[in-house]
């Protein structure tokens, strides 16, 4: 895999800086604070409706907010309405986006999907482009699905299929919407792995879970998501250990149950 | 006696009389015609529209007087009118029908009551350069559909070299002689002579083409009432009142005298009562042996008009659909109205204002018309169908081309776009095949596609059975194929599972 920019290891990739976001009368996020340094995986946790998945977004440029600034890497979002598709090319050189539910585009195989955007948006040959798309679903272990349609995988496929996809454009930081979501646990630790190899290469990882376990074993960073602010964060072992927010407590109390 | 009995008994006492006095009051003759055809034939009275005037109303009281029956009329299509005498909607129609296709189609005739010329009307500026149909080698000359004269000009046509051009009624073809899409029009001087007083800028040429007869028409077995009404004819030609009728609407000429001179000393020779003549089976079949090539070629034109008119139904509904979802709202709402109003009208109406409403400003030459026609008004339907097709792909779909920094144009292009496309085929085909079936209406445009050909090839064997089943086994041969490649498609293409 073709490393990301490793030389400033440490220094801070993606800034979320007192992010505010209302939708009609209600504020989902007000003054959220974060850092994800280059080489992190970072995990939001929070209760169901806290705003994980709308910070995802926001840094994805794919929801305007209010108030605040989202830094990645030398691209800057501001508050106001989204900005247009090519003021917002360097920040989308910089960020790839999982999603939850995979959205692979489903009328092309898996390997298109892979290729699509490298031959239109970075104007890579074609045959190059499914070369390299190719090596990428075989190194995420989906090889053999390669000319299957997204209808004709399984879930676990589907994600190693929509990763390689946002991989392709070689973004510094990926962004995953509840990945752990809908895998088995042996599934899980297989992803956990493959993470683990993209930090390791220099890839910064922001992801949004309820797993506390995953976190536990796989995580850099934790931040607990609570009331449109990050309430605690920490390095895992510590703040899911010992929580002293009530949040984060229920949190881990409803996973309990 | 049981009381039950008794008392039907009495009631049948106190019935009998009313039902004797009813037998005694005779039934209405009800006649038929088409009013659109117009004055001087019938029409409505410009001082009391619900009632109407003309010669054919003057014979229809005339008949039902000496029959000592009330009149009353039926509106009937013209093209439909054999065929409305055979289901017995009315029992007799006085519509300036002609002797000689009354015969061919089988049915039963009355004596003629006025004989008419075929003559040629031009544009006053060309009357002297086209005086006769040898004059008019390389153009086109409108006639009314299944008529003398329609035959007359088919006859012509490889002599003369001349197109002729078939329509539905007998205003159209004067209107499009003085448009310039045709340079004369063959027909009755009973309608030339109208449209000659009504325009002033056409010319009936003096020359008789050909001359016909006018006769009232009844279904084939229904002789015993011809026998009354040619009665009632010829008496009124004896005595005078045919003609008061023809010179009250200015027809009356010298052929009429002579007309009636030869019919009533025929009917001295011969007593009435000829049965009409009918259709043997070889017959039928050289009838299916001439039609048939014709028929195919007319499917060609259905089949050609259908595909090119979807082609265009297909490219400006993307484009109107693509601009309802993207486009600024001046744009959206300039859409939207197009839209409703090509909906919200009746087809028909579109054709006709494309065709002659426009005329003025631009002649579109009348498959041109039938194509422009067709594909806009079924591009709004397709619009409506890609707009949502656009709709239903999901948002997450969008969002990811989006995070993978491909352009808006990009996303429908690579995205969206053909995902649509796949959402929309089941309906597209559907509109496919209503296309191929509506492209029928374009024959009120002068195009002889299926149907129209159907049509004639009925009036000329004065029966559907046949053609009908002919034009339905084309129709089916062209539309089964495509709905059978549609579900195959489909499948292929299946709308993938959550």
């Amino acid at each position: 895999m073709e490393g990301a920019d490793g030389m400033n290891e440490g220094t801070p990739l993606l800034g979320v800086d007192d992010l505010c976001l209302r939708r009609g009368a209600r504020e989902v996020l007000c003054g959220v604070m974060l850092q994800v340094r280059r080489g992190e995986l970072v995990a939001l946790m929070g209760l169901s409706g806290a705003g994980k998945s709308t910070v995802l977004r926001a840094v994805a440029a794919l929801e305007p907010f209010d108030r605040g600034a989202i830094t990645v890497g030398d691209a800057r979002l501001v508050p106001g309405p989204l900005p247009s598709v090519s003021a917002l090319q360097p920040l989308r050189a910089q960020v790839g986006m999982v999603f939850q539910h995979h959205s692979l585009f489903e009328h092309l195989s898996a390997v298109n999907n892979v290729w699509l955007a490298p031959v239109h948006v970075q104007r890579v040959p074609q045959p190059e482009a499914e070369r390299r798309a190719l090596a990428l679903l075989e190194e995420l272990g989906v090889g053999h699905r390669a000319r299957a349609l997204p209808r004709e995988i399984s879930g676990g496929e589907a994600q190693r299929v929509a990763i390689a996809r946002a991989l392709a454009m070689d973004p510094p930081l990926l962004l995953m919407d509840e990945p752990t979501a809908s895998l088995d646990p042996a599934r899980r630790d297989e992803l956990g792995e493959t993470l683990r190899e993209l930090t390791a290469s220099g890839r910064t990882l922001l992801l949004t879970t309820h797993d506390d376990d995953f976190v536990r074993d796989y995580a850099d960073r934790v931040a607990v998501l609570a009331d449109g602010v990050v309430v605690e964060e920490g390095a895992p072992r510590q703040v899911l250990a010992q929580p002293t927010h009530p949040a984060t407590i229920r949190l881990l109390q409803k996973k309990a149950q | 006696m049981t009381r039950a009995t008794r008392f039907g008994l009495i009631a049948l006492l106190l019935v009998t009389p009313a039902r004797q006095v009813w037998a005694q009051i005779p039934s209405p003759l009800v006649w038929g015609c088409d009013p659109e055809g117009g004055a001087p034939y019938v029409e409505a009275d410009s001082a009391d529209p619900s009632s109407l005037v003309g010669f054919e109303v003057d014979i229809a009281n005339l008949v039902a007087a000496h029959l000592h029956r009330q009149p009353r009329f039926t509106f009937v299509a013209f093209s439909s009118i054999n065929q409305s005498l055979r289901r017995g909607d009315f029992e007799v129609s006085f519509c300036g029908l002609e002797e000689i296709t009354a015969r061919r189609t089988g049915m039963t005739a009355t004596i003629p009551y006025y004989q008419f010329r075929v003559v040629l009307t031009v544009r006053a500026a060309d009357k002297d350069r086209f005086r006769s149909l040898a004059d008019l080698r390389g153009r086109s000359v409108a006639t009314l559909a299944a008529t003398q004269s329609f035959e007359l000009l088919k006859r012509a046509e490889p002599t003369y070299g001349i197109t002729a051009v078939s329509y539905e009624d007998d205003v159209h073809p004067y209107e499009d002689l003085v448009l310039g899409r045709v340079d004369a029009v063959v027909l009755d001087n009973v309608v030339a002579g109208r449209e000659q007083l009504r325009r002033g800028d056409v010319v009936a040429q003096p020359a008789v083409l050909e001359v016909g007869y006018y006769v009232g028409i009844l279904a084939p077995a229904n002789t015993a009432l011809r026998d009354q009404i040619d009665g009632a004819l010829l008496a009124a030609m004896k005595d005078g009142r045919l003609e008061v009728i023809f010179r009250k609407w200015g027809l009356w000429n010298d052929d009429q005298p002579a007309l009636y001179a030869r019919v009533l000393a025929e009917r001295q020779m011969a007593p009435p009562g000829q049965a009409p003549q009918t259709r043997t089976s070889e017959g039928w079949q050289q009838a299916v042996r001439n039609y048939l090539p014709m028929l195919l070629t007319a499917s060609v034109v259905t089949i050609g008009l259908s595909c090119a008119s979807m082609a265009l139904a297909v490219a400006v509904g993307i484009l109107v659909a693509t601009g309802r979802v993207y486009g600024r709202w001046p744009l959206r709402l300039a859409l939207q109205a197009y839209v409703e109003l090509t909906r919200g009208t009746p087809i028909l109406l579109q054709l006709f204002v494309l065709y002659y409403g426009l005329a003025s400003v631009i002649r579109l030459p009348a498959m041109f018309a039938a194509f422009l026609g067709l594909g806009l008004n079924y591009a709004a339907y397709e619009s409506e169908i890609y707009r949502a097709a656009l709709e239903a792909v999901s948002k997450g779909q969008l969002e990811a081309a989006r995070t993978l920094g491909l352009s808006e144009r990009q996303v429908l292009q690579l995205v969206r776009g053909p995902q649509a496309f796949r959402l929309a085929l089941a309906p597209m085909t559907n509109d496919f095949v209503a296309l191929l079936k509506d492209s029928s209406l374009v024959s009120v445009l002068t195009v002889v596609e299926l149907t129209k050909q159907t049509q004639i090839f009925a009036t000329n064997l004065g029966s559907w059975v046949v053609p009908g089943a002919l034009c339905a086994a084309l129709y089916l041969a062209m539309s089964l194929p495509l709905a059978r490649l549609a579900g195959r498609l489909e499948q292929r293409w299946k709308a993938p599972t959550a």
